[in-house]
C-alpha cells in the first residue's frame, strides 16, 4: 500500500499569533499518503483542518506553518515559490470543502465553473473544455448532464452540488484530493452516494485521498488507514479494519462513547481526558 | 400525554402553497421518549413547532393536538407554556448573545412569576452539571457542550412535564454528545419528563426513545418501537434504507438505494 508516497509529512507544526496567546493547532504531525484513503479523524479543535490546509499552503493569514519537511511527488511544498503552488493547487493537490453553497461562484453557471478549474491547467481548447466538463458531470452520476451544465448554484441540492464539486476537483486531474468533511451538510443516504462517487474516481485514477472527518464510524468504513488525533497531535494510527481494536485511550473512549444501534440504553461512558496524552512525544515516525 | 390527530401544515398561499406536513398523528404516554426520524425536508421539526405553537403565525396548522388533557388552542395558555419547554439545536444561536447565564435562566421564571428565582437558577445550573460560577458568563465565555447544558437549565427552570429536543446533540463533538445524551437519560428518570425528540441520527434516537416514527415528505411511514428498529424488523424499504446508510459506508449497498418520493 506504501509503494512510492505521493506525500510526506514530517513535523508539521502550526500555530497561531494571538491576542491571548500562542496557540499551537497542529504540534508534530506525520505521515505519508500512497495511493490510498486515509482517513483524519477528530473532534473540533483536534487540528484535523488545520493539517490539510497547511499541506496547501492555505493556512489563514497570521497562522505560522513549520515542518521537517512536506514533500509532493518530489517537490518540496515547504519552499515552493507562488507559481508552483498555484500549479500544485488543483492540478497536483485539490480540495474539497464541507458545504458546496460555499464553495461554487454564486453568479456563474455550473458548466463555466468546471470548465474554468480545467482551463486554468491547461492549453486545451473551450470546446474541449466543453466536452471534458459534460464528460466529467456523467462520471459524477449526474442524470441530466446538459441541465446541470446551464443550472446555477442555487439550483442545485446539496448532493448535487457536492457532486459537482467533485467533479470540479477531478478534471484538471489531480493526484491528491483532500476532503475536508466533505459530506457533513448532507442527508445519510444521500452523504453515502457522493461518497461512492468519490471512492469510484479514487481507485479508478489511482490517486490519494485524504479524507478528514468527525464521524469515526463513517471514516472505519470508509477508509483504508486513519489518523485519529487530538489536541494537535496523532494519537494513533491504525487500519481502518483494525479500529475497534485500537489501543489508545482516547481512540477507545471516542469509540465507546457513541451510542450504538444495537446497544443498550445504559449510561454512554464519558471520555476522561488525560492530560499526559498532550505530553510532546518524541516518538513520531 | 400527548395525542396529534390528523396534522396539517402548509406554509404560504395559493400555488406557492408548500404542505411541509401531511395528516400526521402520534400519541405519546406520559413519562415515554418519543423519537421522531427522518431527512432533511422530511417535517420532523415542523411537527414539534406546530405543537410548540411556533407556527401559527406563519403557517397554516391543522388538525387536534391535545397535551395533558387540554386540547390545544391556536394560542397557548399559560399553563401549556410553563409545562411544555423547548431545546434547540444550536446553542449558539439560542442563546442571547448578550445576556449572562444568569438573565438567560431567570427570565423565564420571572415570565411565569415563579417565585425563588435565584435560588431556582442555581438549582437548574447544578441539576445540568455547572456549578453557580456560571452564572455570571456570557454564552461565549462558555463552550458548545456547557451552552447546550444551559439551553438544558432554561428548559427545566419552570417545572416543565414535556421536553421538546430538536436535534439537541448534532452540533456537538461525540464525546460531548454522550454527556448531554446522559443528562437528558438523568433528568428524564428523575423528573418524570416526557420527550419529545427529533433526529436525524438513528442511533442516538434509539439511545434515549422507545417508541419512534419515521417520516419522509411531510408524513409518517411507519411508527415501531425502538425494540423492532433493533431487529430489523421493518417492513417499509424507506426505513429499511435508512437503517443500512446509518450502518456506515457498504459500496455495495449503496448502489441499492432508490429514491423515495418526490
Amino acid at each position: 500500500m506504501m509503494d512510492a508516497a505521493l506525500l510526506r509529512v514530517e513535523e508539521l507544526h502550526v500555530s497561531y499569533n494571538t491576542p491571548t496567546g500562542l496557540v499551537q493547532a497542529v504540534k508534530g504531525v506525520s505521515f505519508e499518503l500512497g495511493r490510498e484513503k486515509l482517513g483524519i479523524v477528530g473532534e473540533s479543535g483536534s487540528g484535523k483542518s488545520q493539517t490539510g490546509r497547511a499541506i496547501l499552503g492555505l493556512t489563514a493569514p497570521g497562522g505560522e506553518v513549520r515542518a521537517r519537511r512536506i514533500e509532493f511527488e518530489g517537490t518540496d511544498l515547504l519552499h515552493a515559490d507562488r507559481r508552483t503552488m498555484r500549479h500544485i493547487r488543483g492540478a497536483g493537490i485539490s480540495m474539497i470543502m464541507q458545504d458546496p453553497k460555499y464553495s461554487l461562484n454564486p453568479v456563474m453557471t455550473v458548466g463555466k465553473q468546471i470548465e474554468e478549474a480545467f482551463l486554468v491547467h491547461s492549453k486545451d481548447s473551450k470546446r474541449e473544455a466543453y466536452r471534458r466538463t459534460l464528460e466529467m458531470l456523467r462520471a459524477v452520476k449526474i442524470r441530466e448532464p446538459d441541465r446541470v451544465y446551464r443550472a446555477y448554484p442555487h439550483e442545485v441540492s446539496g448532493g448535487m452540488g457536492q457532486r459537482i464539486m467533485i467533479a470540479m476537483m477531478m478534471i484538471p486531474e489531480p493526484s491528491i484530493i483532500i476532503a475536508d468533511e466533505p459530506t457533513s451538510a448532507l442527508d445519510v443516504t444521500v452523504q453515502l452516494q457522493v461518497l461512492a462517487v468519490l471512492d469510484d474516481m479514487i481507485s479508478e485514477r489511482g490517486m490519494g485521498l485524504i479524507f478528514i472527518s468527525h464521524d469515526l464510524n463513517l471514516i472505519a468504513s470508509f477508509c483504508d488507514r486513519i489518523l485519529i488525533m487530538y489536541g494537535g497531535q496523532v494519537m494513533e494510527e491504525c487500519n481502518a479494519a483494525e479500529l475497534h481494536r485500537a489501543r489508545h485511550p482516547y481512540t477507545r473512549g471516542l469509540l465507546d462513547c457513541l451510542p450504538r444501534l444495537g446497544g443498550s440504553q445504559h449510561e454512554l461512558s464519558v471520555l476522561r481526558r488525560d492530560p499526559a496524552w498532550l505530553e510532546t512525544r518524541g516518538e513520531t515516525s | 400525554m400527548i395525542d396529534i390527530q390528523g396534522l396539517d401544515v402548509v406554509f404560504g398561499h395559493g400555488n406557492k402553497a408548500f404542505h411541509a406536513v401531511r395528516n400526521v398523528s402520534l400519541a405519546v404516554e406520559k413519562g415515554q421518549s418519543f423519537g421522531l426520524v427522518g431527512e432533511s425536508g422530511s417535517g420532523k421539526t415542523t411537527v414539534l413547532r406546530a405543537l410548540a405553537g411556533l407556527l401559527d403565525r406563519v403557517a397554516a396548522v391543522s388538525g387536534v393536538m391535545t397535551v395533558a388533557g387540554e386540547t390545544l388552542q391556536q394560542q397557548r395558555s399559560q399553563a401549556f407554556r410553563r409545562h411544555v419547554q423547548m431545546v434547540f439545536q444550536d446553542p449558539y444561536g439560542s442563546l442571547h448573545p448578550r445576556h449572562t447565564v444568569d438573565t438567560i435562566l431567570s427570565e423565564p421564571a420571572r415570565v411565569h412569576k415563579l417565585d425563588r428565582i435565584e435560588e431556582r437558577v442555581v438549582a437548574a445550573l447544578e441539576e445540568v452539571g455547572l456549578n453557580a460560577s456560571f452564572r455570571f458568563r456570557y454564552p461565549h465565555q462558555i463552550s458548545g457542550g456547557q451552552r447546550q447544558r444551559v439551553s438544558v437549565a432554561r428548559a427545566l427552570i419552570t417545572d416543565p412535564d414535556i421536553v421538546l429536543l430538536d436535534e439537541p446533540t448534532s452540533a456537538l463533538d461525540v464525546s460531548v454528545q454522550a454527556e448531554v445524551l446522559n443528562l437528558l437519560m438523568r433528568l428524564k428518570r428523575e423528573h418524570g419528563l416526557t420527550y419529545v425528540l427529533v433526529s436525524h441520527n438513528l442511533a442516538v434516537v434509539a439511545h434515549v426513545c422507545e417508541t419512534l416514527s419515521v417520516m419522509q415528505n411531510g408524513g409518517i411511514v411507519e411508527t415501531m418501537s425502538v425494540q423492532q428498529l433493533r431487529e430489523h424488523s421493518s417492513t417499509m424499504p424507506y426505513t429499511r434504507q435508512l437503517m443500512t446508510a446509518s450502518l456506515g459506508y457498504d459500496r455495495g449497498a449503496i448502489d441499492a438505494f432508490e429514491e423515495f418520493g418526490q
